[in-house]
């Protein structure tokens, strides 16, 4: 992903429409106030601002593909200093799940195969998050395990756990099962993208 | 006073030594935290990254609850916070009644921190302090989601929000003034991206150390974890040898009241504070 645009854009609106209901990126002047105050630029192709002015420019295919999105942790700081209130973390959430949606692949699966994780596990264990389910069903998709292993970073993630579990913080077993179990499928079910319907 | 709780999944499982904290502390200030019954995740960030309407959908359920309950929520966990803080929002909304839930609200969400720093209580806090904290320099720690956006949380001070000093003097602890109190930790970037964790937490170390401060004190489970489980990682990676105990504020709460089970709780955390307290003579 290149970090300066070479050819020269075809402005189009269609992105800003669709992103209308969300916020208003085109009330952006570009005073980079939202990257000057993001603690995540060094992990990111694109800065905040340059993800705004590309999606205000419905240069579609750059910020459904950039790193950045992913990259983000929702810290909200940008959003709070917007000095035209622009919801730039919204945004970038509103471009991870048309990304997904859009079926490419993410520049940051590790990220991407979290979320989903986390999403599922939830589902699976019936309404609340079981964290040893989702670390086992993160590690499983990602796979990688022999890399891991090879690079020493398995046995830290074990031994991680050997702490949290002797310290009664790492307890495998499930969740309270809800009454309101169907009413959390149900949810599930009717919440759009079609990734966390998905059999694990 | 009697009010709802809502823990949140993290206060079953890694973060149980902030819930047993909490619970302690509510039984010494006569504050009865009802669980709400049959509460559900709120789908954290990875339900706002990837899927608006569950995002949406799972606190909104809660909210419900919480409604029917007919009492004001406390929420330790600031994300949680965060997402009731968005669904309240939502579901006063014009697509509100789209979200099939019934809130006619009249109750309030309150972050724990801001719940238990009211002036009341501390008021109350003063004369039970048997331990003062006393030549315990701290930095304070917010999470972000306590705070941000302004416009979700309702907060006035989101860029220098102060009641965690405010606690930490009444505690009798040294509170020391720093920039960074609201810098984001990475959150939930731990698992997939630990590499960026490590990044932004050893620059947290180090302006600490610079401001003169002995610990960290926080009151979101996701920095405690982020800034207690790698440090011995982060020391390694960067070559500095970090000491830096993360204490829940309840925790200290219980420390400077005397509770019994302090001891207990931070045997949780990964980094040992016992040698600092002792260098500093609060024994318990």
């Amino acid at each position: 992903m290149p970090t300066t645009v070479t050819e020269p854009l075809e402005p189009s609106f269609a992105l800003a429409e669709r992103l209308a209901g969300l916020t208003s990126v085109s009330a952006c002047y570009q005073c980079k106030k939202c990257s000057a105050g993001c603690p995540l630029t060094f992990a990111m192709d694109f800065h905040p601002d340059q993800v705004i002015r590309l999606a205000l420019l419905g240069q579609e295919t750059q910020v459904l593909g950039c790193r950045t999105i992913w990259v983000c942790s929702s810290c909200e700081t940008c959003t709070t200093r917007c000095p035209n209130h622009i919801d730039i973390a919204g945004v970038m959430d509103w471009l991870k799940e048309a990304a997904i949606k859009s079926g490419q692949a993410s520049p940051q699966p590790q990220v991407t195969c979290f979320h989903q994780s986390f999403l599922d596990t939830v589902r699976l264990a019936g309404g609340r998050l079981s964290e040893p389910l989702l670390l086992g069903l993160y590690q499983w998709r990602r796979g990688g395990t022999l890399e891991k292993f090879k690079s020493g970073a398995l046995m830290a993630d074990l031994r991680m756990a050997w702490e949290l579990a002797r310290r009664r913080r790492l307890v495998p077993r499930l969740p309270q099962r809800l009454q309101g179990v169907e009413e959390i499928k149900a949810m599930f079910k009717k919440s759009h993208p079609s990734e966390t319907q998905e059999k694990p | 006073m009697n009010v709802s709780y809502y823990p949140g999944c993290s206060l079953e499982g890694t973060a149980i030594d902030y819930a047993a904290s909490i619970g302690s502390i509510a039984s010494l200030l006569d504050l009865t935290l009802t669980e709400l019954e049959d509460w559900n995740c709120c789908g954290a960030t990875a339900a706002h990254s990837i899927n608006h309407d569950l995002s949406l959908a799972l606190p909104a359920r809660n909210l419900g609850l919480a409604a029917a309950a007919g009492r004001d929520v406390v929420v330790p966990c600031a994300l949680c916070f965060n997402r009731l803080k968005v669904a309240e929002k939502a579901l006063k909304g014009p697509q509100g009644t789209e979200l099939g839930i019934d809130y006619p609200g009249g109750i309030k969400i309150w972050d724990l921190l801001d719940y238990l720093t009211q002036d009341a209580y501390l008021k109350e806090l003063g004369p039970k302090v048997v331990r003062p904290l006393a030549g315990l320099k701290a930095v304070g720690y917010y999470g972000c989601m306590v705070a941000r956006p302004p416009a979700v949380t309702d907060k006035k001070d989101a860029e220098n929000p102060q009641n965690l000093e405010r606690l930490l003097t009444v505690l009798g602890a040294e509170p020391l003034d720093w920039s960074f109190q609201t810098d984001c930790c990475g959150a939930g970037l731990a698992v997939a991206r630990p590499d960026i964790i490590d990044t932004l937490v050893q620059r947290l170390y180090e302006r600490a150390l610079r401001t003169g401060a002995d610990c960290l004190v926080v009151s979101c489970q996701m920095c405690q974890a982020n800034l207690d489980m790698p440090q011995k990682r982060i020391s390694e990676k960067f070559g500095r040898d970090y000491y830096l105990p993360v204490f829940y504020f309840t925790e200290l709460m219980g420390l400077a009241l005397g509770h019994p089970d302090v001891k207990q709780w931070l045997a949780g955390h990964l980094v040992d504070p016992v040698p600092l307290l002792e260098k500093i003579g609060v024994g318990f």
